[in-house]
């Protein structure tokens, strides 16, 4: 019996370096050939952080691979139409061997070019359709922001809890504000975590929402951020793209944790901590993929493993006092595994606990009919189905659909 | 001392009538100099030689064929919007909702791709979905037309805020269509099916647009300049009263030269919906109503000389988005540069009706 075991966990050991020999052959020993050229499609320029934190990581991912500036090409400002396709069949022309875009809206056209020239590599940054078009060169990449969310609402939790230690507000009143683009997956999976994380804290926390109907508008985040203050929320956090948030709460003297990056200039006094998406891992492994000519994922979920999920520096003059240590513990359970973000047992949904038979709408359709089981061992699995987030709205037998309890959306109409 | 009084240093004088040759001469001048004032902002500014981004706003248009396609199909949805412009501006109507009137001729051809793309067969659907974007661009037209013809109300801040209506009505139908949920997007339109798609020509994408546009030119060329209602438009543009006077009914003229506008933009918006993009969103017209009162300006609403113009606009456009890529430099600085063209080539017009005379030294 001894024997038998031996062997097993020798064959096992054996497998699993063998395993690590190749990814290791994969990952490190690809020249990138001073022909070879990568092309990037963003929808915006330097001056929306989401678009910003995508240039970085291209340039970065490049330096990485010591690929000069002449090998990438980085196109800015093109929009969600036509113009997405006509760009990624030029970069094509041009010999670029594979093309990145950054915006959702980019992702049929996309198609379109990976359809006309199956050669060249086209990868979609937060798509949802390339696991049922069946194209070998289309892909889809997102991250596992979720759990930065997570560990940024921790943050969150803290500072609530200290806010009640110090007696400036009561258990009742540790309630969140939150300002979303619109009422898409990506979005509530990033309040929900955020929550989630929060309240993993603070018990008592609550939140409410808000929706601006667009991913870049200074002015309607400024007044979301407002609104929500106004009514009470003691602590702001956002999911859209510009600085309106962030200084509406150094205006009021309101904490803020912020994303896609550090916002601690404009806002030094309320600024707490950031999580944000590190594509430049994604673009390596992909370009690594396209030049040894190997299959690039279907779907691609980067995690804190892969530092694809990263949070940013620590405003330590505003959050609680032993934040840095709390989200270490919390980042090693949520890696080994101990702990789960969407763990069914920490939230309800209508007062009750998710099920396995839960469905999830994960394949593209019109209907936006539920295709999919998702919560299984104790947990809702998001982002394994597909890489972009599924975790969305919850919807009654009217129709009518629903955050997890705790949290209030103040409307709906985007 | 000198107590003779000094006239001014320069003062404008209005120039006699200049031949066509010398105004021509005029405006190439204005080019040569906006191309050199270029050369010396991007220099100073950049560092970078001058030579090789003019060379790269070349290449941005005719660098490869496919660029030269998309640049004579960006040229002419821009033309088909400039010459729906040169009636209205012609007979001093100040239609400046261009940008609403394709919006609503966008929504029209994608609302009948979506709601009878699997009902109608696709000829008919064809029809059905630039009839419906033609009315539409009319009707949203004719608007503001008739309540200045019957209530004097001012037209330009009228066309002006039905843009914004305009606008929002897709915005409102992107959220009722939108794939996926909650995602503000609807995405390419009848995908798989192609169901109410323009047919292409041959292996040329944007060949029929480009066709439509060379016809169009020619139609609005004779329109204006030879037909009856050409000749009451500037009438009317000279004087409405001596249009009055002559029996011209300036109300009808003007409902009836905004529904072709109109209907000329409902046009743009079903070719680009129906024929390039086939998709639907707020910024699918992209400014080019507003851009296309430039191009019809510059060409003295001339059919014929807003091809010249609209292409100088679409390959500076095409150009600038190039020069950014391939130096490095944010979008803004190309769009210094077209800037800097555009002001010499509308500062050359004043040249051409007035000049400077200097103050000649007393003797």
């Amino acid at each position: 019996m001894k024997k038998l075991v031996a062997l097993a966990m020798s064959a096992l050991m054996a497998f699993s370096l063998s395993g690590a020999a190749l990814a290791a052959e994969t990952e490190s020993d690809v020249v990138i050939p001073e022909d070879f050229k990568a092309g990037f499609i963003f929808l915006h320029d330097e001056n929306s952080t989401y678009d910003l934190n995508f240039i970085n990581a291209a340039k970065e991912a490049a330096a990485n691979l010591g690929m000069s500036e002449d090998q990438i090409v980085l196109k800015t400002n093109v929009p969600e139409g036509q113009e997405c396709y006509e760009e990624a069949m030029d970069m094509a022309d041009q010999g670029c061997g594979i093309v990145f875009a950054d915006s959702f809206g980019h992702e049929d056209y996309m198609i379109q070019a990976a359809q006309e020239v199956p050669e060249v590599q086209f990868c979609h940054a937060t798509g949802t359709k390339a696991h049922t078009q069946g194209l070998d060169n289309y892909q889809n990449a997102f991250a596992s922001i979720y759990e930065g969310r997570f560990l940024a609402g921790v943050a969150a939790g803290m500072k609530l809890n200290e806010m009640i230690a110090n007696g400036d507000i009561t258990e009742e009143e540790a309630k969140i504000g939150y300002v979303g683009a619109f009422t898409y997956a990506e979005v509530i999976s990033g309040f929900t975590s955020f929550f989630l994380g929060a309240r993993h804290e603070c018990p008592s926390a609550t939140m409410e929402v808000t929706f601006t109907g667009s991913w870049y508008d200074e002015t309607a985040e400024k007044e979301g951020a407002n609104t929500l203050i106004e009514d009470g929320c003691v602590l702001i956090s956002q999911h859209a793209d510009s600085m309106g948030a962030p200084t509406a709460c150094e205006a009021a003297g309101v904490p803020d944790i912020s994303y896609n990056g550090s916002t601690k200039d404009a806002a030094p006094n309320t600024y707490i901590i950031s999580s944000k998406i590190n594509w430049a891992p994604y673009f390596e492994y992909a370009i690594k993929c396209a030049v040894a000519g190997e299959d690039i994922d279907t779907d691609w979920t980067g995690t804190l493993a892969t530092d694809s999920v990263q949070l940013t520096e620590l405003n330590e003059d505003v959050a609680a006092e032993g934040t840095a240590e709390e989200i270490e513990a919390v980042k090693a359970a949520l890696e080994d595994g101990s702990l789960h973000v969407y763990d069914t047992s920490a939230f309800t949904v209508f007062g009750e606990e998710l099920t396995e038979e839960f469905m999830a709408d994960v394949d593209d359709d019109p209907d936006y009919a539920p295709d999919t089981a998702v919560v299984s061992d104790g947990y809702f699995h998001e982002s394994e189905y597909r890489s972009a987030p599924y975790f969305g709205l919850f919807y009654d037998e009217s129709g009518n659909g629903s955050p997890i309890d705790g949290i209030t959306l103040l409307d709906t109409a985007f | 001392m000198n107590e003779k009084k000094r006239g001014p240093l320069a003062h404008i004088v209005k120039r006699p009538v200049i031949s066509k040759q010398q105004a021509y001469a005029v405006r190439a001048l204005s080019i040569v100099l906006a191309i050199i004032v270029c050369a010396i902002v991007t220099f100073l500014l950049t560092g970078d030689d001058p030579i090789s981004v003019f060379k790269t706003i070349w290449e941005g248009s005719f660098g490869s064929e496919r660029r030269f396609w998309v640049l004579m199909q960006n040229i002419s949805i821009l033309l088909i919007i400039s010459l729906a412009m040169g009636p209205a501006f012609r007979m001093r109507f100040w239609n400046i909702g261009g940008e609403g009137q394709v919006m609503i001729g966008v929504l029209a051809t994608a609302s009948c791709m979506i709601m009878l793309g699997d009902k109608l067969p696709a000829p008919i659907l064809i029809i059905v979905e630039i009839g419906a974007a033609i009315v539409a661009g009319a009707i949203w037209a004719a608007i503001p037309a008739f309540f200045k013809s019957n209530w004097n109300t001012n037209e330009t801040l009228f066309t002006l805020m039905m843009n914004y209506v305009a606008t929002q009505l897709v915005a409102y139908f992107i959220i009722i269509w939108e794939s996926p949920r909650g995602s503000g997007k609807i995405g390419i339109i009848n995908q798989k099916t192609m169901a109410g798609w323009l047919p292409q020509i041959g292996q040329y994408k944007y060949l029929l647009t480009v066709i439509v546009a060379i016809v169009l030119t020619v139609v609005l060329y004779i329109y204006m300049n030879y037909s009856k209602h050409g000749y009451e438009l500037a009438v009317v543009g000279e004087s409405e009263r001596t249009a009055r006077y002559i029996g011209i009914k300036v109300g009808r003229v003007f409902i009836r030269t905004m529904l072709l506008s109109g209907a000329i933009c409902g046009l743009a918006g079903a070719l680009m919906v129906a024929g390039t993009d086939h998709t639907m969103t707020t910024t699918l017209a992209g400014g080019r109503g507003f851009t296309a009162v430039m191009v019809a300006w510059m060409a003295q609403f001339n059919p014929v000389g807003m091809i010249f113009t609209s292409f100088l606009l679409a390959f500076l456009q095409k150009g600038a988005g190039e020069v950014a890529t391939q130096f490095g430099l944010n979008q803004s600085f190309s769009d210094i540069l077209s800037s800097i063209i555009i002001f010499f080539l509308i500062g050359c017009e004043f040249f051409i009706q007035y000049r400077i005379v200097f103050r000649k030294e007393a003797k």
